[in-house]
């Protein structure tokens, strides 16, 4: 997949006498076996594309009769209120969000170092196990990071916080928030859900460095190239669309991530004001849904709002998806 | 520019396995010389401690003196980065960075060593790729893709690379055995008018080429499969194909063997 080896030379590569390279049909034999196969194949992706497809509508359909009966503008409100019926994401997008650009600001580049000091500095004696330890740390249940997180690293945290508060407390990203202590912020969230993302992102990122051809690699040390530059001539932009895939791997995790969030984020209070401050507490879509709509399951009305939430989320890592697809996209003439 | 290559006494070895045994050899300043031989016989892994890629494969040492000029490649405060720098290399398949334009692969080493200058990186741009016999044919799309170029096109580009950080000696390990018989002899107009600022050195599995392009040749052989390479006989090329003087050496140019 080009996408995350970042190499797709087989696939564009045209036959001997320039016709197009092989696809679909065109290498179709047309007997028993084949045709079997063809078709067990396309079951498997047309059912994918229906569900995906079915979802949605699910989602739009449940969503919309909240959405009427709403007191409160859907894209401005801050508020979260299930009955009356007045609700909007602003609160929640931007909790989700932000934690999610946090925690992919803080693990992409350490992903980024970590692979690469696997795959090319670490002696083979270590870089084996470290990269199986790495791969565990994927396998921990985010219930487990939730626990963790919320008791035990939280009020350690509270003092790093408080530090960053002192220091940057003018600009207002970084505001203090009155009634949120403990270290249980929006801030401490994404360090957390870095975390829980950097296996994923280091384990594809090793890998397509690792795929990085020889001769591209001779080829910078023999003009003379240190070891670093040799990484950063060849290697990185080899592994730039696979590192940028998985970061999207990794940021559909952070976005989508609930009990962990819902563990150690403190919830806001009905009514509190809202800030654009880290350092406050809130809910994403993923733990407001979890936390409350299990009270509203006999209320469609009530229900519908939360699926509403569900389908901004739902939209959320559609466009995100796409941003990365474009990002590849645009530098594929330039990728072999 | 051009320099002087003396080898003393080289043995290389691959962790305990010793690749090539034992070779000494001169090669002459802005001269081709031709190492020809067998698969296996070790005469690219001998062509690579010339600029010291062998050290890149985990466990690649050498023993013995490998001289440019009066500078000892092998000294304790040499760095091999420096001497890559001095001596470039082409490699059997081409490979111009795929993630740059033309521009950018030409200048990538002098970028490398710290040149920023545009009107200076332009400049080179257009001299290494006239050197390469590549300028006419690229002119108009210098910043387009690299890769997007045929083989030959390919290969002359990483000629542009190499010579573009103005080397002392360039290594060419089989340039055209991935090439087409047109773009073969390109490769080969181009290494006689190369040779007139550096000093070649072009390893080859076609014997014509050898005869051809070299001044030089250079015989490498290995008893048995498992056991060390060696230098068999260097002479000039004439005689090397005419009347060389082991008899090793003939079977190998007249066919008998390898």
């Amino acid at each position: 997949m080009s996408s995350v080896t970042g190499a797709s030379f087989t696939d564009e590569t045209p036959g001997p006498e320039g016709e197009p390279p092989l696809r679909g049909d065109r290498a179709s034999t047309g007997r028993l076996g084949d045709r079997l196969f063809g078709g067990m194949t396309r079951l498997a992706g047309g059912v994918v594309l229906a569900i995906v497809v079915l979802v949605g509508v699910f989602l739009v359909v449940r969503a919309i009769p909240a959405l009427r009966a709403n007191h409160a503008d859907f894209f401005t409100s801050t508020e979260w209120s299930t009955s009356p019926l007045k609700f909007g994401i602003v609160q929640l997008l931007w909790t989700t969000v932000a934690t999610s650009v946090i925690a992919l600001v803080i693990a992409v580049p350490f992903s980024i170092a970590i692979a690469l000091f696997l795959g090319f500095y670490a002696p083979r004696w270590l870089a084996q196990p470290a990269a199986a330890i790495i791969d565990l740390l994927a396998a921990v249940p985010s219930i487990v990071y939730g626990l963790w997180g919320a008791y035990i690293v939280a009020p350690q945290f509270a003092h790093v916080q408080s530090w960053i508060q002192d220091a940057f407390g003018w600009i207002p990203l970084f505001g203090r928030v009155p009634g949120i202590s403990g270290g249980t912020t929006i801030f401490f969230v994404g360090v957390v859900l870095a975390i829980m993302i950097l296996p994923i992102i280091t384990a594809l990122s090793r890998e397509v460095f690792a795929q990085t051809p020889m001769t591209q690699r001779e080829g910078a040390i023999a003009l003379g190239a240190t070891k670093w530059e040799m990484l950063r001539t060849t290697v990185l932009p080899f592994g730039r669309p696979g590192v940028i895939s998985a970061s999207m791997l990794g940021l559909g995790r952070a976005l989508g991530e609930t009990i962990a969030v819902m563990l150690i984020l403190s919830t806001l209070p009905q009514g509190a004001n809202w800030s654009w401050s880290l350092f406050n507490g809130g809910s994403t879509f993923a733990s407001n849904i979890a936390a409350n709509a299990p009270e509203s399951i006999s209320d469609t009305r009530q229900m519908g709002a939360y699926i509403a939430a569900g389908l901004v989320l739902f939209i959320l890592t559609f466009v995100v998806n796409a941003i990365a697809r474009i990002i590849i996209e645009r530098r594929k003439a330039f990728s072999e | 520019m051009g320099k002087r290559i003396d080898v003393k006494d080289l043995n290389v070895f691959y962790g305990d396995f010793m690749a090539v045994e034992g070779v000494s050899m001169t090669v002459e300043p802005r001269s081709v010389t031709a190492f020809i031989g067998p698969s296996g016989c070790g005469k690219s892994t001998f062509l690579r401690t010339l600029n010291r890629m062998h050290e890149v494969t985990p466990g690649g040492r050498v023993e013995g003196k490998v001289m440019l000029d009066d500078e000892d490649l092998y000294a304790e405060s040499v760095d091999p980065v420096a001497v890559r720098r001095t001596v470039g290399m082409v490699f059997q398949r081409p490979n111009p960075f795929p993630t740059m334009s033309i521009r950018d692969n030409v200048i990538a080493g002098l970028k490398l060593n710290g040149v920023r200058n545009k009107k200076v990186l332009d400049q080179k741009v257009e001299e290494s790729l006239v050197g390469a016999n590549l300028w006419n044919e690229v002119k108009d799309r210098l910043n387009k893709p690299g890769a997007g170029l045929s083989g030959g096109q390919q290969q002359r580009l990483c000629i542009a690379r190499a010579i573009a950080v103005e080397p002392q000696v360039l290594l060419m390990d089989e340039p055209c055995s991935a090439l087409d018989p047109i773009s073969t002899l390109a490769i080969e107009d181009l290494v006689t008018k190369l040779k007139e600022q550096f000093t070649i050195v072009i390893v080859t599995h076609n014997m014509q080429q050898a005869a051809r392009v070299s001044d030089k040749t250079a015989f490498f052989n290995l008893e048995a499969t498992g056991k060390p390479g060696n230098l068999i006989e260097m002479d000039d090329t004439q005689q090397i194909f005419n009347n060389p003087s082991k008899k090793a050496t003939e079977d190998y140019i007249s066919g008998r063997f390898g």
